[in-house]
């Protein structure tokens, strides 16, 4: 694509790139000084050791937060289905909570079937769950016979592609302990169990059943977006929606963080908390930088499972005692660590606020380390020059922190650290 | 006089406080409730006993001879009768008591599992998870037999709160504690505790311990009554059944009574640690008020933990009312001097600062010291007394504490502090009055405004303080925001409109141009004038902004240029400094992603960038000045062609209404899959509304009259947005309420004023007159209705992302960028290898990435 004679540059740039470079006919001269300013302006943004990085990740989600709004509906009037938005949605991804409000899936399809606008009419009343009173008209209890009689409506039936026949096969499987037949546009349910009140739940439990369609999908919606027909739905399942052969399962998603780190795994959860809270964002014209989405949602799965940012999930991981106990429920915190007796090494931010030491992140991680000789002639110069260093924190080459635990724990440190640094890999094969 | 930090604590240690680590505390054994004798004098061995430390000023401790404040307090204790469950420690008593023979103390464990359990409670404590300890094990437990002795086992149920029964026996807590005492130290280490930091036994009660007196110490109230404190009243009454019990005991007393005493003990104990125990009705005051006890004052947002211990009170800090100053620079902020003669900086007196030092000390007018601290540390106030022997005495090494200078660096904040920009560094500026006072640009970091908010000011003490807020604090370190990569901080309101006027087609005589430089503060020879009208020298007003524009920078974007006096899209150019074509508004100069401010700030610096904001300030007020820009009803009058079009919109919209209504009258709406007819009917209806106003908008923002100071103020981005305009002139439209019309009220209809069942638009909130013009009365309820939902929306919102912001930030502090640039926690597990898969920082990238395009 490139001129360039440096295989190297061309290798390494981004086809956005090298296509404008080329639109643009830039001399390898100076398509080589351009290479040169990219990479300075990238080393002069590149972050500081220390930043710390997770409170301007959390302040820059939480201050547009008091800006979101409340509301869960989407677009007004347009045709298409309610998604949980703004305020409440940025809440339910966070908390990483199982039972979500409006679960939703976008089903994608295969090539020559999304063009098709019948076609994904057609799927659509298919996967939808049919329960047997939506395409019936009436369930008359017999009381003389004690049987169930059920008035089919013909249309619905049409819609949806059904048979009575298939009906009738599908309810002789999920109705036990009784007979089932077919009489012109109507089914006859006769029980063995000849007892009214039993009738009676029978036909307030058959009124459920579920006849087509898949499990969990209470609607669905074909609509056109982006010149191709796709499927909306409530209500989700992955996992069966996948083993439809028109569906393209590489782009077909669902919103619920559980189910897609069930069947997908985690790395697609994580990369679902990065959508979903983007798209809020987005829709809310609040401009927040992908970048702390990604580290929050990382933070979130980091073990291999979702952990919600809830005194349950990550809080509770944490090392430090002090640090649980600052936050909810300190009594305990307190009680579990004095019994098993656990130490805090007074490594993060709380503790150290709590005891009045300076904190061992941004300008205060690094420190200098001095050899004195005799404890007594500590002179006034070397005191004024350890201030002096420390005020220039960028220039001292030693993380205090880093030495002292290590000499403090020889074991624990490098454990750990091999130990997740295992776990990624695993993770990443 | 400074100190380094001698020592540092390194770690803490959590463990079980034991009967023999009290006994050494305890200086004394209290066994009398009474507190004071008849003289007020605190009864020795009893609760106030002056043993356990002071609270009176001038007393003299009896156990460590201290002082107030000096003595920290001493312990006591109470030997209980009988021994007591400790409440906060039921759940692991009952664990033990299942988990260990009772015969023999021994685990419940086979013998070849042993390893297992080691094994286990290895990884859990690397996994540092010892919490889970018990739950581990429990599928090794042998059932039903000892596998040591083959004593039979019986499962221990907990009768909450503090009842233990064995079958249907009740096991006494002096029985539990021997049973624990049994277990042998072995099995402790076995499973991962350490037997020098908690024995099973110890959860049990023996020696009650008594806090000091400092910390639960007495008020004397006005009338001269002694007022005690909650713990102190929950101790005094376990000390009065304690005796009871002890009596009772000793005069042979029934076993019921003794018994009964016996859960009396236990009740009070347990409330002692806990007064908000399930099932056990809380202590109370005389007063019926409920008493505070130990797990109280720990925990909630009121608790030590919160309050205290996270929660930092300082020195050296101001608040006051806060208002605006367009005049002082954007990094300045102005100080009412009488706040400034109360706050002080210390200054370390060296050879070179002590003349000036000197002479700030003798001075009794404003820039003076107020207090002088020797080399011994003592501080000593500066006094018409004590002046003249300071100034002689004075030397290097000691240290005057200065009052605020104009040019030092403070700390600035206005709560709620959502983010980093809620603090910033600024430089004092000393100014008469009583409030303080920022340049209006900066509001919209902190989010203030001037209806009487009120800021904090703080002064950084130390030099190193001091040369953090200089180098990373300052606001002119800030005006890229780490949220998004673009300036936060822009012109607004009228300058951004003075502006948005001089480069739009603004002609200026010699007087007019050279009173515009000189009001921004540009010194720069006036360049040469653009045209020449009837012999007049005349200066585009482009030409003027070009001067506070740095000299090289050269700039390209879409924007709005002026063309045969209409404006139209086109870009801006700025070749060399020179603002060539366009018109510089709020896209470019304004909050919230300012182009051309982020641009200067990436290529020049924070420095120039800050300058840059102050001069466009200083320039577009100046043009303001100069420009009449006011509103009035003529500004909102229409021209009578659109008059007509807009009362067409009204037309169509009520014929199409009228149509669907007819539609849903026969039943011929088809309807959409998962809704009723009725449902599809309402967002049909909606949307032809929404249309309606969507095209009053379009139809308003096409034909606008460009001499309307509403409109200009619009297209510079200073005021309202066209969309206002339209509902002023135009009419105002649907009012939405839960993405719905409005739908409720009386039976069948919104308002008494329409028929039952009537769908059509008005009655369900569609507004068909402007505001200008003045809306119907039942117009104007439905707006109302409407606006009221947006306070409840604001009043609900604001604590639950509150909340949301305090469990993100404690979940995250403690990440930060090590060295090799991976982020961890402070367990110093990875979460990413890199920020962001490419490691860039925010605040330092181009909007989130690398724009290499110009």
């Amino acid at each position: 694509m490139l001129k360039t004679k440096d295989p190297l540059f061309s290798a390494k740039l981004p086809s956005k790139v090298s296509a404008e470079i080329k639109a643009r006919k830039l001399s390898p001269d100076k398509q080589k000084k351009l290479i040169k300013y990219a990479e300075e302006r990238y080393e002069n943004m590149i972050m500081a050791p220390g930043e710390a990085i997770g409170i301007i990740a959390a302040q820059s989600l939480g201050e547009p937060g008091t800006q979101l709004t409340m509301r869960t509906f989407h677009f007004v009037g347009v045709a298409e289905l309610n998604v949980t938005t703004g305020l409440p949605r940025i809440i339910e991804i966070v908390d990483a909570r199982k039972t979500v409000k409006n679960k939703a899936m976008i089903i994608h399809l295969k090539s020559p079937y999304n063009k098709d606008k019948q076609f994904a009419n057609k799927l659509a009343h298919r996967i939808k769950q049919i329960p047997l009173k939506e395409i019936s008209d009436e369930f008359i209890l017999d009381i003389a016979n004690l049987t169930i009689n059920i008035e089919l409506n013909k249309n619905t039936i049409k819609t949806y592609g059904l048979k009575i026949a298939e009906i009738v096969a599908s309810l002789e499987k999920q109705v036990k302990k009784s007979s089932v037949k077919q009489d012109g546009a109507s089914i006859v349910i006769d029980p063995t169990d000849k007892d009214l009140r039993k009738v009676y739940k029978l036909k307030e439990k058959i009124k459920n059943i579920q006849i087509g369609g898949i499990k969990g999908i209470i609607n669905t919606l074909a609509v056109k977006k982006n010149n191709e027909y796709i499927i909306q739905t409530y209500g989700t399942n992955l996992k069966d929606i996948f083993t439809v052969p028109e569906v393209d399962t590489t782009k077909t998603i669902s919103n619920d963080l559980y189910e897609t780190a069930a069947v997908l795994g985690i790395e697609a959860a994580r990369q679902l908390i990065v959508n979903e809270i983007y798209k809020v964002l987005e829709e809310e014209g609040m401009p927040v930088d992908i970048r702390y989405l990604m580290l929050i949602a990382d933070t979130m799965c980091k073990d291999g499972d979702l952990k919600g940012i809830t005194r349950h999930g990550i809080t509770k991981e944490k090392k430090s005692v002090l640090a649980r106990a600052s936050f909810e429920i300190p009594l305990k915190h307190l009680i579990n660590a004095s019994v098993v007796g656990e130490v805090d090494y007074l490594t993060s931010v709380v503790e150290n606020i709590m005891i009045n030491q300076p904190i061992p992140i941004g300008t205060g991680l690094p420190a200098l380390i001095v050899k004195v000789k005799s404890k007594q002639n500590v002179s006034p110069a070397s005191k004024s020059k350890t201030l002096k260093d420390k005020s220039r924190p960028r220039a001292s080459p030693i993380s205090k922190s880093k030495t002292l635990k290590d000499k403090s724990r020889p074991r624990a440190s490098p454990i750990s650290k091999s130990k997740t640094l295992k776990d990624k890999k695993n993770k990443k094969k | 006089m400074q100190k380094a930090i001698s020592k540092k604590i390194d770690h803490i240690v959590f463990r079980v406080l034991s009967p023999a680590i009290l006994k050494k505390l305890s200086v004394v054994n209290i066994i009398t409730p009474e507190i004071y004798d008849a003289d007020g004098y605190p009864v020795e061995k009893g609760l106030m006993d002056p043993a356990m430390g002071v609270i009176d000023p001038g007393m003299k401790c009896k156990t460590c001879g201290s002082y107030m404040k000096s003595c920290l307090g001493h312990f006591g204790k109470i030997s209980l009768a009988k021994p007591v469950v400790h409440i906060l420690f039921v759940e692991y008593l009952k664990v033990f008591l299942n988990t260990f023979c009772k015969h023999c103390g021994r685990a419940l464990v086979v013998h070849n599992k042993l390893k297992e359990i080691g094994d286990r409670t290895k990884t859990l404590r690397n996994e540092n998870n010892l919490g889970n300890l018990f739950k581990n094990i429990k599928d090794l437990k042998t059932e039903k037999q000892c596998p040591y002795c083959n004593a039979e086992f019986k499962v221990v149920k907990l009768v909450k709160p503090t009842n233990f029964f064995e079958g249907d026996i009740q096991i006494w807590p002096n029985e539990i504690r021997e049973r624990l005492e049994k277990i042998p130290d072995e099995d402790l280490v076995m499973l991962g505790l350490d037997p020098s930091g908690m024995r099973p036994e110890w959860m049990i009660v023996v020696d009650l311990a008594v806090p000091p007196i400092t910390t639960r110490s007495s008020i004397t109230l006005q009338s001269g009554e002694r007022s005690e404190d909650d713990l102190t009243h929950k101790l005094s009454d376990i000390v009065r059944v304690n005796q009871r019990l002890l009596e009772n005991i000793n005069a042979g007393a029934p076993e019921i009574i003794v018994e009964d005493l016996w859960d009396l003990l236990q009740y009070h104990v347990t409330t002692f640690f806990n007064n908000k125990v399930a099932q056990i009705p809380p202590a109370r005051h005389r007063t019926k008020r409920e008493l505070k006890t130990l797990a109280q004052r720990l925990e909630g947002k009121e608790g030590r933990f919160r309050y205290n211990l996270a929660g930092k009170r300082v020195n050296f800090c101001a608040r006051s009312v806060l208002s605006a100053d367009p005049y002082i620079d954007i990094d300045e902020i102005g100080v009412p001097t009488r706040i400034a003669k109360h706050l002080t900086i210390p200054e370390t007196v060296t050879d070179w600062n002590i003349k000036w030092l000197k002479k700030i000390i003798k001075s009794d007018v404003y820039p003076s010291a107020n207090y002088v601290i020797t080399p011994d540390g003592k501080r000593r106030r500066i006094t018409v007394d004590t002046i003249s022997a300071i100034l002689e005495e004075l030397d290097i090494g000691w240290v005057v504490e200065r009052q605020l200078l104009e040019g030092d660096v403070i700390v600035f904040n206005r709560q709620p502090s959502l983010h980093r920009l809620s603090m910033m560094g600024h430089r004092v500026k000393i100014l008469p009055g009583k409030t303080l006072r920022i340049n209006p640009i900066v509001c919209l970091p902190y989010n203030a405004d001037f209806d009487g908010d009120e800021m904090n000011l703080h002064l950084p003490q130390t030099e190193e303080a001091r040369s953090e807020v200089d180098n990373l604090l300052l606001l002119k370190h800030q005006i890229i925001t780490p949220r998004y990569g673009l300036s936060i901080i822009g012109n607004l309101e009228d300058n951004l409109l003075g502006v948005y006027y001089l480069t739009r087609d603004l002609l200026l005589n010699r007087e007019d141009a050279c009173q515009l430089i000189s009001a921004t503060g540009i010194v720069a020879k006036l360049p040469k004038p653009a045209r020449k009208e009837k012999g007049e020298e005349l200066w585009d007003g482009k030409q003027i902004f070009s001067l506070i524009l740095p000299r090289d920078l050269n700039f390209e974007h879409q924007g709005k240029i002026m063309q045969k006096g209409k404006i139209t899209k086109g870009s801006i150019k700025i070749k060399n400094g020179t603002l060539m074509e366009g018109i510089i508004d709020k896209v470019f100069i304004g909050p919230e992603g300012g182009l051309l401010i982020h641009k200067v700030f990436g290529d020049y610096g924070p420095d120039i960038a800050a300058d840059f904001l102050n001069k466009c300030n200083l320039l577009g007020l100046a043009v303001s000045r100069k420009i009449a820009h006011t509103i009035s009803f003529y500004d909102l009058d229409i021209s009578e062609e659109q008059e007509k079009d807009i009362a067409s919109i009204l037309v169509t919209t009520e014929k199409e209404s009228k149509l669907l209504l007819k539609k849903l009258d026969d039943g011929k709406i088809i309807a959409l899959p998962g809704k009723t007819m009725k449902e599809t009917f309402e967002t049909e209806m909606l949307r032809i509304l929404s249309i309606a106003r969507s095209s009053v908008g379009e139809l308003v923002e096409k034909n606008v009259k460009e001499a309307s100071t509403l409109v200009n103020s619009a297209r510079a981005g200073a005021g309202d947005k066209i969309l206002n305009i339209a509902l002023m002139s135009g009419f105002v439209g649907q009012q939405a309420l839960r993405g719905e019309r409005i739908n409720f009220g009386y039976a069948g209809r919104t308002l008494p004023h329409f028929k039952k069942d009537d769908l059509s638009p008005e009655s369900h909130g569609f507004i068909k007159s402007g505001y200008a013009r003045g809306v119907q009365p039942t117009e104007f309820f439905f707006n109302a209705i409407v606006g009221r939902e947006s306070y409840m929306d604001t009043a609900m919102r604001t604590p639950k992302s509150g909340y949301m912001q305090r469990r993100l930030i404690n979940a995250l502090q403690d990440l930060k960028i090590e060295y090799d640039h991976s982020i961890r926690d402070s367990g110093r597990r990875i979460i990413q290898f890199n920020f962001g898969g490419d490691n860039i920082d925010v605040s330092k990238s181009d909007g989130g990435s690398i724009n290499v395009k110009d």
